[in-house]
């Protein structure tokens, strides 16, 4: 008996997959090309699994103005944001997506996962509840754990379900944070989230939605689903990320509640973590004002998110609900997904294969993600791979 | 706490769609070795007494949870509170 048996399912899980996709396990992007192409094994391949939908991991003027922040302040902050660790750049950033959303005030994380870990688990504790749809991220659940609060899911997508579970803590006399996500990160499907506000000022709740997915793909100035939806007065918290639309690390609270600000005295994710670095604040910053000046990023985005869609519709795959930026082809069969997943990759594309129980339903999803920065040749070639895996070839 | 009869009958006739034909639940079964539930399973199981009994059960609750015996104790709990 050791420290490790509890790990053999996973052991044997591995093995399985080993057997079926060799690959799978031990993926490494040898040269990184551009923000759409790397070499793995060898092989020149496209990227459509990453998260970088505008493409500005590459984008020139952040790559400029995080090295000159590297050279002007260092590789690292080496310190927390309650001590060594605010920079300038960290109280200017915060400046900044406090104005793009509207808001009073904002708080920069060193990554989305902690975002999540550090509002949750100290905005609700002990003797209050969190209503969290039962799709959302696990950030999402750690922060819940975390807290100490009551944790109690409703179905995905269904404000009645939540209205049903919100009336039955009418009598309860205590505060109640519902929790939703602007894009789900699984399948690309939106929140109904003009409902979700209705039903949450019926009962004078709260909301916080993670618009990780969301932030630069939907809503006119790319403030996400709020924006889109036209709810966002009715949204108290929003999280997100830099990860993905900014094409950085880090994440961020914004509100209108002014006493946002003392979050930061009461969360050990927040006080007990080294700031991001100076590089990742300034490319961070400038990836902003690119995001919320180019339009055109997110038109070319969905331009790209509707063909890889409708080719895969096409093709007879069982996907998403919707269009979106992610996009994912349902499988029953692991094995089936494994060799499809490798097909791909013998063709030089990349998607990301996610398998249960991360996956909502519990089947196998090959999740793929376009980016504003895929030329049509390569969102050709990426439908074409998947229509000679499709047909054998 | 004293195991209600009926409410654990219930319980019972819920969780059969979800288990193995023929297999037998006694208040000791465990819910994961003995009737090979996953954590999908356990959710959807959850939904299900959820709906039948008009109660939110917190996932809280969930690690307390070893034998169908504690399952049913914890519903009977949250009922008796109303939730």
């Amino acid at each position: 008996m050791t420290i490790f048996d509890k790990f053999q399912p996973l052991a044997e899980a591995r093995q399985q997959i080993e057997q079926n996709a060799s690959d799978f396990l031990n993926v490494v992007m040898e040269e990184i090309i551009s923000g759409t192409e790397a070499t793995v094994n060898g092989r020149r391949t496209i990227l459509a699994g990453s998260n970088n939908y505008l493409g500005l991991s590459f984008n020139s003027d952040c790559i400029d103005a995080a090295c000159q922040a590297a050279r002007e302040e260092g590789t690292g902050t080496t310190g927390s944001r309650m001590a060594n660790g605010t920079f300038s750049g960290h109280v200017a950033l915060e400046k900044e997506l406090a104005e793009y959303f509207g808001r009073q005030s904002a708080i920069v994380f060193s990554t989305g996962y902690i975002a999540n870990l550090a509002m949750l688990s100290t905005l609700v504790g002990p003797g209050e509840v969190i209503l969290l749809d039962a799709d959302c991220h696990a950030s999402i659940y750690d922060g819940c754990r975390l807290g100490g609060a009551e944790i109690i899911r409703f179905r995905h997508n269904d404000a009645a379900d939540l209205e049903k579970r919100l009336g039955r803590l009418e009598n309860r006399n205590t505060h109640v944070l519902v929790v939703a996500e602007g894009l789900y990160s699984m399948l690309g499907d939106r929140a109904p989230l003009a409902d979700i506000v209705a039903v949450k000022q019926k009962y004078g709740a709260y909301l916080m939605v993670d618009e990780a997915h969301s932030l630069g793909v939907l809503g006119e100035n790319g403030r996400g689903l709020a924006e889109e939806a036209g709810v966002e007065e009715g949204v108290d918290f929003v999280v997100g990320t830099f990860s993905k639309s900014l094409g950085a690390i880090g994440g961020f609270c914004v509100s209108n509640h002014p006493e946002l600000d003392l979050v930061r005295y009461a969360s050990r994710p927040y006080v007990f973590t080294a700031s991001s670095s100076p590089s990742i604040i300034a490319s961070t910053r400038r990836a902003l004002q690119i995001l919320s000046t180019k339009p055109e990023l997110r038109h070319r985005l969905w331009d790209n998110a509707n063909k890889l869609y409708r080719t895969l519709q096409d093709l007879g795959f069982t996907l998403g609900p919707e269009v979106s930026p992610i996009i994912a082809a349902r499988f029953e069969n692991m094995q089936e997904a494994l060799a499809f997943w490798s097909g791909l990759l013998e063709r030089g594309v990349y998607v990301n294969m996610v398998l249960p129980p991360a996956t909502p339903d519990g089947r196998c999803l090959l999740r793929c993600s376009v980016s504003a920065a895929h030329t049509p040749e390569q969102m050709e070639k990426i439908c074409q791979a998947f229509t000679d895996v499709n047909d054998g070839k | 706490m004293q195991l209600n009869e009926k409410l654990f009958k219930e319980v019972t006739a819920i969780l059969i769609p979800f288990v193995p034909p023929g297999q037998q639940i006694t208040a000791e079964t465990d819910m994961i070795a003995d009737l090979g539930l996953d954590s999908l399973k356990v959710m959807k199981i959850v939904e299900t007494v959820e709906d039948s009994f008009d109660i939110s059960i917190p996932l809280n609750i969930l690690p307390e949870v070893r034998t169908v015996g504690d399952f049913a104790v914890q519903i009977q709990k949250i009922t008796g509170e109303g939730r």
